[in-house]
């Protein structure tokens, strides 16, 4: 008997992993197509002025990895989804929480066969899937965000998160009191590690005394253990918490023990109003509505995206009331400089936690480096494993 | 009081915390088991239990309304488990993997529209007297109410088992249903208890996440925990005590690892990820070494055949 309960156990972790993947397919609640969007016809002028010219319909799908609701990484794709859905003759569908691997690539398929014009897929994992298919749909455009590869019916884009790490961290630097900060971060693959350099850089420009202590998590989306994390770090005397979840965890920690935090994503100040400093957030409306309009024309072209600032796909958020006049000025003149061109955020010298100058002063970091990024700046405490 | 100290201080009280929510579950799971009854749908009821707590005290503003409902919808569901294997017999494995699938599908479906929305909950606050007792207070008594109530359950659940006529009752649906049967009892009754009372404290266990460890709802916020209170169970030897042991234990070494990190301890962070997962295998093997498996009830996962 005892030993068919251990079997038993074994044999239903492996059904339930199984089972686990086969059942994100079931959730699909794409959402009822808009009606039809005529575009006004000119106004009431009679037929004497020339007919504007019919706009093209367009059908524009999403693919996201967690729930649209969770007001991380899919809720700021969505809300550009919506905002597009609204561009004349464009009707949008989405489907939410599909897992990275063998199921996304069916729900990719099934959307390029349904004859939709552009298909956007917002997670890394779904980097091969959506070649595989772009590959059988050379007609369709696809976006794929946060990978590296493309083909003639496809583009890789991301945004230039770490300029608004960046801004976030001279903020928390200057509110700090302690000289630690706390940043809670999901896995140490280069688009983190980038945010947490970028945001030590922005620390340290306004107090270079101050370290950033990193605790990985290893999950994107767990808000009790990310809240933990955060009070570990509380417990260790930092005084302002950063991070890179989709969960809100780490604000609520701030917030219970009195101080501040910085959020991610999207505006987080309504989960700790009395805490929350800024928050680094995703505005992907402005390069979704262009990317639609130049498939319209036949202008899109192939490539990778990687637009900054200065197209507003990121910025910050506004200040919370604690956050003093001369700390804002200084943060939006650097804001400034950051959409202008003039200043880089990886301009030399930048040395590596060990000493090692890694960005030669006068020198400026190249995207390629960026993108690989393994290794922690001077400030960090934490290891990059 | 100094650094280190207060630090190892915070570890313990953090131990307590993250252990919570694995002890309600761990404890309702060996409840049911006790009962002659596996249910592996603990995952499920315990979702189900977090989604309704928010809900209602979203609702009501009253967490105790939270917990009651997390309770008897944890309950509820189970009382699914129970229909599968009480009367028509089902496979009590594909029955409760079948619940946690539903009862993760339905938080997530049902759930939905109230992600990013926070409640009030439960706060933590000091226990007069006990918490100022030295390092203990620290450690036990500066927490919430929650944690308060799952102080009584080890002990009531081991004077129930022991010292009582249901207990005995339980225990012999659990061991012999037959022997039950012929001693006048109703051993497929007391397995209706069985299941919902471990779907009702599931459910408790949810109902932490959602209204104390953290004071909001989203998808899939139990993420494991509800099997690892399942491992628990079979770790604890079918034993309250124990099981009180092995959900700190593993609380402790999550609050650790994450301390270990934020102390700028220079280790690969996966290396320290892997602790409670490395831990649980040793003490597992450790266990069986000592015949642990046949601390299982006798009649555990088998179903009663109806009477001709």
């Amino acid at each position: 008997m005892r030993k068919s309960v251990s079997a038993m156990l074994l044999v239903a972790a492996m059904l339930l992993m199984a089972a686990l993947t086969g059942c994100g397919e079931d959730k699909k609640p794409a959402e009822a197509p808009k009606a039809e969007q005529t575009p006004a016809a000119a106004a009431p002028a009679p037929a004497a002025a020339p007919a504007p010219a019919p706009v093209k319909e367009m059908q524009v799908g999403f693919v996201y990895v967690s729930p649209v609701g969770d007001v991380g990484w899919s809720w700021a794709h969505d809300q550009a989804r919506k905002a597009i859905a609204e561009m004349p003759g464009v009707t949008t569908s989405f489907v939410e929480s599909v897992p990275e691997g063998a199921d996304a690539e069916r729900v990719i398929q099934n959307m390029a066969r349904k004859g939709f014009d552009i298909i956007f897929t917002t997670s890394f994992g779904y980097m091969d899937p959506t070649l595989k298919v772009a590959e059988q749909f050379p007609n369709t455009t696809f976006m794929h965000c946060s990978g590296y590869k493309t083909a003639p019916n496809m583009s890789n884009y991301f945004g230039r998160m770490y300029q608004a790490r960046y801004l976030t961290g001279m903020v928390a630097g200057s509110m700090t009191k302690s000289n630690i900060l706390g940043y809670v971060a999901a896995f140490p693959i280069p688009e983190v590690i980038r945010g947490i350099n970028a945001y030590t850089l922005g620390v340290r420009a306004v107090n270079p005394k101050a370290e950033v202590r990193v605790v990985w998590t290893k999950t994107w989306y767990d808000p009790a253990t990310e809240k933990e994390a955060a009070k570990s770090l509380l417990d260790v005397g930092a005084d302002v918490i950063a991070q890179h979840q989709d969960s809100p965890g780490p604000q609520e920690a701030a917030q219970e023990r009195g101080v501040y935090s910085v959020g991610y994503n999207s505006d987080m100040s309504h989960f700790a109003p009395k805490s929350l400093l800024t928050s680094a957030v995703w505005n992907w409306t402005p390069f979704y509505k262009d990317v639609v309009e130049k498939v319209r024309k036949g202008e899109w072209k192939s490539g990778s995206f990687w637009p900054g600032m200065e197209h507003g796909i990121v910025g910050i958020a506004p200040y919370g009331d604690m956050v003093p006049q001369d700390v804002r000025s200084k943060v939006d003149a650097r804001k400034a400089e950051i959409v202008a061109g003039t200043y880089k955020v990886f301009s030399g010298p930048v040395k590596d936690q060990n000493g090692v100058v890694r960005v030669p002063d006068g020198q400026v970091l190249s995207d390629q480096d960026m993108l690989g990024m393994t290794w922690f700046v001077e400030g960090v405490v934490g290891s990059t494993q | 009081m100094d650094m280190d100290t207060a630090l190892l201080l915070s570890i313990l009280a953090a131990t307590v915390q993250s252990g919570t929510p694995i002890l309600y579950a761990t404890l309702g799971e060996m409840f049911t088991e006790r009962s002659g009854v596996l249910n592996l749908g603990v995952e499920g009821m315990m979702i189900v239990g977090a989604f309704t707590a928010f809900l209602a005290t979203h609702l009501t503003g009253n967490p105790w309304a939270g917990v009651l409902a997390a309770g008897l919808c944890g309950g509820g569901l189970s009382l699914l488990h129970g229909v599968v294997c009480l009367i028509f017999q089902g496979n009590q494995v594909v029955s409760g993997l079948a619940l946690t699938i539903l009862g993760l599908g339905l938080a997530d479906f049902l759930g939905t529209p109230y992600v990013g929305i926070t409640t009030t909950g439960f706060q933590a606050f000091a226990v007069p007297v006990l918490a100022d007792i030295p390092v203990l207070g620290t450690i036990f008594f500066r927490h919430d109410a929650l944690v308060y109530l799952s102080y009584l359950l080890p002990p009531l659940f081991w004077l129930f088992m022991a010292r009582t006529r249901p207990g005995l009752a339980l225990r012999a649906a659990g061991e012999h249903p037959a022997a039950a049967s012929a001693a006048g009892l109703s051993p497929v009754r007391i397995r209706w208890c069985g299941i919902f009372t471990g779907g009702f404290l599931a459910g408790l266990g949810g109902a932490y996440l959602s209204l104390a460890y953290t004071h909001l709802w989203t998808n899939n916020m139990t993420s494991g925990r509800g099997w690892i209170a399942v491992a628990l169970v079979i770790f604890a030897f079918w034993r309250p005590g124990r099981a009180v042991f092995g959900a700190y234990l593993f609380g402790g070494v999550m609050a650790l690892q994450l301390r270990l990190q934020a102390m700028g301890a220079n280790l690969p962070s996966s290396l320290m990820l892997m602790l409670p997962y490395a831990l649980t295998v040793l003490v597992l093997l450790a266990s069986s070494a000592r015949g642990g498996g046949r601390a299982a009830p006798a009649a555990l996962g088998v179903n009663i055949e109806p009477e001709e």
